[in-house]
């Protein structure tokens, strides 16, 4: 009987070490069987992981809740920013006319500037137009009517054309307009704008510095929980050692797990950071309806979250990357 | 097949497990490993299976020389020797055909080739119908055979087994020396390292004996 099972077994004479055999498969084959592998590894590993449910919630909340933040901040910088689009229109420039301009002369100026290359727009306010608005606006309209003459000036108020919110430009056209006999007095609250531009750049920085130190926190977590892995599977690490895996063998499925922290980290940011902004925005509208100003708070768009999603890979897939090397080495049989 | 020259193996701190030591196996033979617990039996595996390198002498498996095999080259080296261990060294969250698969798929063989192979190997060792089964519902008898199964499921020239009997009654022994032999009888080189001298002494193979590190006898029934 047991005879007979060798000669079944015979066919091939004599036993061959495996990698001279699976050289014959062919290229192609070798490649297929290859990716499959991967696949199979891939989705071995997310079963791996839906077995232990709230170990993986926890390890993904805490990288989420790591990625959200710089993410969010990020959201709000940019709607800041599209709000003080918005804000370019009050960064306009009023001209005082010498007392005395006659309206024609200050009709001429007009059409000057709006020939102007650096203005968007021109609008003229005469005297008696000034006057009016201020006795509209005021409340001191009856005191007004006891003036024997009109004591405002005409006012030419300029739109600069904006160059990429580039406050300097605005200055320079200041200074040019205020050099026109016309002009009694130009007037800009550029001071106003360059301080907001100044404090979004820092936030902008800041944005950078946090985003760095959360994905240094990311990776640092992924490591940990990579290590923790490594030594709960230490006797199957050693068996496949001895059986010939090669260390690409060995690391793989923890590559692959570290992909999937990485990748439900992201999902948790991306969910995060929406339900933030879908609570804030409420209170937003009621704030900039206070202002007259229809504004809406801009989600993430799908630049960003393909961004997100993907930096949370990337930390996912290089903390394990560190976390096998690091700790492969030690475990050695024998 | 197996070459020893001069080899010697000495461990941090001073203990010298095996000194000078000199014999040779030639391809297809089978061969016992006899001593006293302690005496290098395990020591002069490993150096086979490059866990451990000499500290002076050489070691040749194949005609190659250990000491040129880098460490980025064992995982292929180790994959021409089938190792079985005392205590098995299964994956016990994994099925009896995972386990017995394993080798074939860290070699990256198609999947059509690793259901054959397994089949065959478990087939051999007589454990066909318990692929499904997981190690720890087998008992001592049938785990050792998964181990086996597993270390001839790529068919390597060289079989190298570590007091394989260890924990089994007479009759399981008797029946795991049976499948050795059968691989020696196909043209597997087969190196058992055991201590049961009674089973040993009832196969009529070549012995080698180690008694403090040293070969002190080399004795042949066939001769």
């Amino acid at each position: 009987m047991r005879r007979t099972r060798h000669a079944q077994h015979k066919p091939r004479s004599r036993p061959r070490p495996a990698r001279s055999e699976s050289r014959r498969v062919g290229l192609a084959g070798r490649l297929k069987t290859h990716l499959l592998r991967h696949a199979q590894v891939f989705f071995y590993t997310l079963g791996q992981l839906s077995r232990r449910p709230t170990s993986l919630l926890m390890t993904a909340a805490v990288i989420g809740i790591a990625l959200a933040l710089p993410t969010g901040l990020h959201v709000v910088l940019k709607n800041a920013q599209q709000l003080s689009g918005g804000w370019d229109e009050a960064s306009q420039i009023s001209l005082f006319l010498q007392r005395g301009t006659a309206d024609s002369q200050a009709r001429r100026l007009v059409s000057q500037l709006e020939e102007h290359p650096r203005i968007r727009r021109v609008h003229y306010l005469s005297p008696e137009e000034a006057l009016a608005e201020f006795q509209r606006l005021s409340g001191f309209g009856d005191a007004l009517d006891t003036l024997e003459e009109n004591p405002l000036p005409a006012v030419v108020v300029v739109q600069p054309r904006l160059q990429r919110n580039d406050p300097a430009t605005t200055e320079a056209l200041l200074d040019e307009l205020r050099e026109d006999p016309r002009v009694d007095l130009a007037r800009l609250d550029v001071q106003w704008v360059k301080r907001l531009y100044a404090i979004m750049d820092i936030l902008r920085q800041g944005v950078y510095v946090l985003a760095s130190l959360l994905a240094l926190a990311v990776l640092l977590v992924v490591g940990n929980t990579i290590r923790l892995a490594i030594q709960n599977r230490r006797d199957e690490i050693v068996i496949i050692k001895l059986i010939g895996g090669t260390d690409a063998f060995i690391r793989r499925p923890f590559l692959y797990t570290g992909f999937w922290y990485g990748l439900f980290g992201g999902i948790i940011a991306w969910l995060l950071v929406s339900i933030s902004l879908w609570i804030l925005n409420g209170p937003v509208q009621k704030l900039a309806a206070l202002y007259q100003n229809s504004f809406t708070l801009t989600g993430l768009n799908t630049q960003t979250t393909v961004g997100l999603l993907i930096s949370g890979i990337l930390l996912g897939l290089v903390g394990s990357w560190i976390a096998v090397g690091r700790h492969l080495r030690d475990i050695e049989p024998g | 097949m197996i070459r020893f020259t001069a080899t010697s193996k000495r461990y941090p701190g001073g203990y010298e497990a095996l000194s000078n030591v000199n014999f040779y196996i030639p391809a297809g033979q089978m061969a016992f490993l006899t001593g006293h617990s302690g005496a290098g039996k395990s020591t002069l595996l490993k150096l086979i299976a490059l866990l451990e390198r000499p500290s002076r002498g050489q070691v040749f498996i194949n005609n190659q020389n250990l000491a040129r095999i880098s460490r980025r080259r064992i995982p292929y080296f180790r994959r021409n020797i089938g190792i079985i261990f005392q205590d098995h060294q299964l994956l016990f969250d994994r099925t009896v055909f995972d386990n017995v698969a394993l080798p074939l798929i860290i070699a990256g063989q198609p999947r059509g080739e690793v259901d054959r192979r397994v089949r065959a190997a478990l087939d051999k060792v007589g454990l066909l119908g318990k692929e499904k089964a997981y190690p720890i519902t087998l008992s001592g008898g049938e785990q050792q055979r998964v181990g086996i199964a597993r270390a001839v499921v790529n068919k390597p020239p060289l079989l190298l087994a570590d007091e394989p009997t260890g924990n089994l009654d007479p009759t399981l022994s008797t029946e795991i020396m049976r499948i050795f032999e059968d691989f020696s009888q196909v043209g597997v080189t087969v190196l058992v390292a055991s201590h049961d001298l009674a089973l040993i002494s009832s196969l009529p193979y070549r012995r080698l004996t180690l008694e403090q590190g040293r070969l002190s006898t080399d004795s042949d029934p066939a001769e």
